[in-house]
């Protein structure tokens, strides 16, 4: 089947069987490798893009059911101050050690800011429980959030500060 | 290609073509360094005006306009050492960290050295070669200056990329001094001063992950974004037993699917970790290789262990914990006499299960096979031994086979297995072009090299203050002949041995046909949480608080063996006062736990605070942890990241992780039923680390292994029940 999907502002037209989940395509057809693949039944959120800036799994988001979304990839998430700013928080609190689940921890950030300027703790357990790091760089997933998000970036659950 | 320096593609080009001139430093194993005195190299500028650049030793090119490019030698898996080892090189050659850039090193061991990342080891083995690396590069730029000068190079001094003779107030910029520099012999390295460490200015100092800016913004870095020109996509189809093999399968139905290219039958060689019999599906994008699956029907000759189950392996230790020991380990005084004679006796079984490594990034490889001669890419924690797995699985020779390593998406030592590369290998072999093989998360889950479950029982006897006196464990562990299988094994060592005047360690081995592996601090990621809670059982019998009962048994300041009790005693005082122990009142359903371990050099101690709710959910609320790697934090944003992490990775296993066979098979294929820690379970993590005066050691591992009995010990502090199997059952907890 023959699809014109939106992606990172750029109209794309392209074959593909329409099962084909929108991650593959980002992958190998489009050679758009930020999005990552870790498990492929949306348990790990390696492969979180946006669409029409909603956190999506790529992994279970068949081509056809793209449609007109605007489709938003970690190559272009910094096109949005909220965006740029996850990802300069990420940096200033060195949050990486593997980095393979950083693409999708920060389009759940990022979506989650959008939407919510001032998360709680709580808000970020909620928002983020979908994106595992095997490496657990959880605290500074956390502080980043927080930093980007211009809130103090200690961790109101520690009760034993 | 992905590229992970920012420098121009031409000077990649030009520097690949002048290897054979360079100066070649390598370093022994065991750490020590020889430089070896071929002709040093200097490449002609380019007929543009970029500038030239000059090659002081293996590690270390400085450009004419005073960029530095370090050599990073190791495998990057997530544990920084892309950027620690650069750290080490630049402190001593004395540049600002802001002219460096950093190259990955191809996997050349003649040429670097033993390269490899496992064991918390590349800190110990490179604190002082890497340095003396740096060091003996600043000579080089030092002597040109002095010889430019014609002033004792004894009076020149450095700073920050350049050569300064005070006197004369005279100064050169190393890129000014570069060319020449190369051309001067390299220095007596053992000989060469280093710097007093209270001068350092990149060591000690946080520098974030090099890689991090292409990280955040999805460049390809990963094996699994490895492209290459012509590439085809394959899966690989393994029994699903361990070392079945494939008889046949419909493979020309397979090949009747959209956009397969060859599906065919592999028939395996070797063991475990040479390349398995399968079913190889070759294909234009890899999502269509891994649909096709869906239709495949392969008859499979499952071979010896189809009937082997975790069930039959626990009830199989259970009757091998009635006899003897088949093997004594250690022994010490008379265990027997001293249980008898014990005013309290102690009986306690414990077991762990086998766990998977599951890196978030799945196992693959890129090969290309041509001519005779195989290029790979590849996520590995360990190089040069799948270079020698795929040389005599395909009949080559090492020289014929290049491999690039790629950043990993997580190694934990699953990466330092290889079968993956060999896999890969042999597909594109069969097919005549690039192939890029990628694993779906169910092969990952199902064809591990897992850590081996194990079963411990216990005994232990106390005198009428309480004092151990008698200590005995059975371990019922895997393997043949007398052999462990790998990580399935116990030393002499392991605490108490030295530490009880009557003590037993004995091990019985169930054959099995497990793949089984080095996971992160292997072997002291399980004894650690069956010791450090038995030890706790001993504690609460004898009446006394478990962070002083350890004290108590660590006993006199001294090193025993390679074991120094002051430094373990430190780690643990310190962990009670950072933790508030003993000086919390614990709201109902929350206890405190400690726990301490010696692992790959490193001494940790860590207390945890749970807490149980309703149906037994566990709520860890809290990790403290303190460590004594010695003098020197060489990074310490990473430092305390790796930190965290491993006390998280450990808090993930306990909480919910088992790989369970029946029917010789894996019953989980995916994180809904092998599940990792989430966010909403990760507790805070509070780091301290206490400098001695000991050589620098690694921290990739051993923070791990005390957090699991902390764990444990705090769910009996806050409920009663002793955690003696893991993963943590609430269901007991309810």
């Amino acid at each position: 089947m023959q699809y014109t999907i939106q992606v990172n502002g750029k109209t794309q037209s392209l074959a593909a069987d329409p099962q084909m989940p929108l991650l593959w395509v980002l992958r190998d057809v489009l050679e758009l490798k930020g999005t990552k693949f870790g498990c492929g039944q949306s348990f790990c959120g390696a492969c979180t893009v946006h669409l029409n800036g909603v956190p999506t799994r790529s992994c279970v988001t068949p081509i056809s059911m793209v449609g007109s979304a605007a489709v938003t990839t970690i190559e272009a998430v910094a096109a949005t101050p909220t965006g740029r700013a996850v990802q300069n928080a990420w940096l200033a609190v060195d949050v990486v050690q593997c980095g393979y689940c950083q693409a999708g921890q920060i389009m759940s950030a990022s979506a989650l800011l959008a939407k919510n300027p001032k998360p709680t703790d709580a808000d970020i357990d909620q928002a983020m429980s979908g994106n595992i790091c095997r490496c657990a760089t959880y605290s500074r997933i956390r502080a980043a959030i927080k930093q980007a998000a211009g809130l103090p970036t200690v961790d109101s659950r520690d009760k034993f500060l | 290609m992905m590229r992970t320096s920012d420098n121009p593609e031409s000077r990649q080009a030009s520097l690949l073509s002048s290897r054979r001139a360079f100066l070649r430093a390598s370093l022994a194993v065991g750490g020590g360094l020889l430089l070896d005195l071929s002709i040093p190299g200097v490449m002609a500028a380019p007929p543009d005006s970029s500038p030239s650049w000059a090659t002081l030793n293996a590690f270390v090119e400085i450009s004419s306009d005073g960029i530095v490019t370090i050599t990073s030698k190791n495998p990057e898996i997530g544990q920084g050492i892309k950027t620690m080892l650069p750290m080490l090189i630049a402190e001593e050659l004395d540049v600002d960290w802001s002219s460096v850039r950093i190259e990955q090193a191809l996997s050349d061991p003649a040429r670097y050295g033993t390269q490899f990342a496992g064991g918390s080891r590349a800190t110990p083995l490179n604190w002082d070669p890497l340095r003396r690396v740096g060091a003996a590069a600043r000579q080089m730029l030092v002597s040109a200056a002095a010889q430019t000068w014609s002033v004792p190079a004894a009076e020149c001094e450095t700073k920050s990329g350049k050569v300064v003779h005070a006197r004369t107030r005279r100064s050169l910029s190393y890129g000014r001094l570069a060319s020449k520099a190369a051309s001067i012999p390299p220095p007596d390295l053992a000989s060469l001063p280093l710097k007093d460490p209270k001068d350092f200015k990149i060591i000690g100092k946080s520098h974030p992950g090099v890689d991090s800016p292409l990280v955040v913004t999805g460049k390809p870095l990963f094996g699994i974004d490895v492209t290459v020109p012509g590439m085809l996509y394959a899966v690989f189809v393994k029994s699903p037993v361990f070392g079945g093999s494939a008889v046949s399968a419909n493979l020309d139905a397979i090949k009747s699917q959209p956009g397969i290219r060859d599906a065919f039958i592999v028939s395996g060689v070797g063991p475990f970790n040479g390349l398995a019999s399968g079913v190889a599906i070759v294909a234009n994008n890899w999502w269509l290789a891994n649909k096709a699956r869906d239709l495949l029907e392969v008859v499979w000759d499952e071979g010896a262990t189809a009937a082997q189950s975790s069930e039959g392996f626990a009830q199989q230790a259970l009757q091998l914990s009635a006899q003897a020991p088949a093997t004594k380990v250690t022994s010490e005084g008379d265990v027997v006499q001293a249980l008898a004679s014990s005013a309290t006796q102690l009986e306690a079984a414990y077991s762990y299960p086998f766990l998977s490594h599951a890196t978030l990034e799945p196992q693959n490889c890129t090969a290309h096979f041509k001519n005779g001669k195989v290029e790979i890419w590849a996520p590995t924690q360990n190089p040069d031994a799948g270079r020698k797995i795929v040389a005599k699985t395909l009949g080559l020779t090492d020289a014929d086979i290049t491999i690039h390593m790629i950043r990993c998406g997580g190694g934990f030592g699953r990466r330092l297995m290889n079968d993956y590369m060999v896999e890969a290998a042999w597909i594109s072999k069969q097919m005549g072009a690039p192939v890029k093989l990628l694993w779906n998360r169910q092969d990952d889950v199902q064809h591990d090299f897992y850590r081996p479950a194990g079963f411990h029982f216990f005994k232990a006897g106390l005198d009428g203050a309480g004092k151990l006196q008698a200590f005995k464990d059975h371990f019922i562990s895997f393997g043949e002949g007398g052999k462990a299988a790998s990580s399935a094994d116990m030393g002499a060592n392991e605490f108490p041995a030295k530490f009880v005047a009557n003590l037993e360690l004995g091990m019985s081995l169930m054959p099995f046909g497990v793949p089984t592996g080095p996971l992160r601090a292997p072997g002291s990621n399980a004894l650690a949480f069956v010791f450090q809670s038995f030890i706790d059982e001993i504690a609460h019998a004898a009446g006394q608080d478990p962070l002083q009962y350890r004290i108590g048994l660590l006993g006199e300041r001294r090193v025993v063996g390679a074991f120094d009790t002051g430094r373990m005693i430190d780690v643990l005082t310190t962990a009670g006062e950072k933790s508030g122990w003993g000086k919390r009142t614990a709201a109902k359903g929350s206890g405190m736990g400690v726990a301490f371990y010696y692992s790959h050099l490193g001494y940790f101690a860590e207390v945890v605070h749970a807490t149980v709710g309703a149906r037994g959910r566990v709520t860890v609320d809290k990790v403290w942890v303190v460590g004594d790697v010695g003098s020197q934090i060489i990074n310490p944003t990473s430092a305390e990241n790796q930190v965290q992490g491993a006390a998280l990775d450990g808090i993930g296993e306990a909480l919910g992780q088992a790989i369970t066979l029946n029917n010789g098979r894996v019953l989980q294929s995916n994180f809904d039923d092998f599940p990792l820690l989430r966010m909403k379970q990760a507790p805070p993590v509070e780091v301290h680390f206490l400098k001695t005066d000991h050589p620098p050691t690694g921290l990739g591992e051993p923070a791990l292994p005390p957090v699991i009995p902390a764990l444990g010990n705090a769910i009996f502090a806050a409920t009663g029940v002793r955690i003696r199997s893991l993963p943590i059952d609430p269901k007991l907890l309810a």
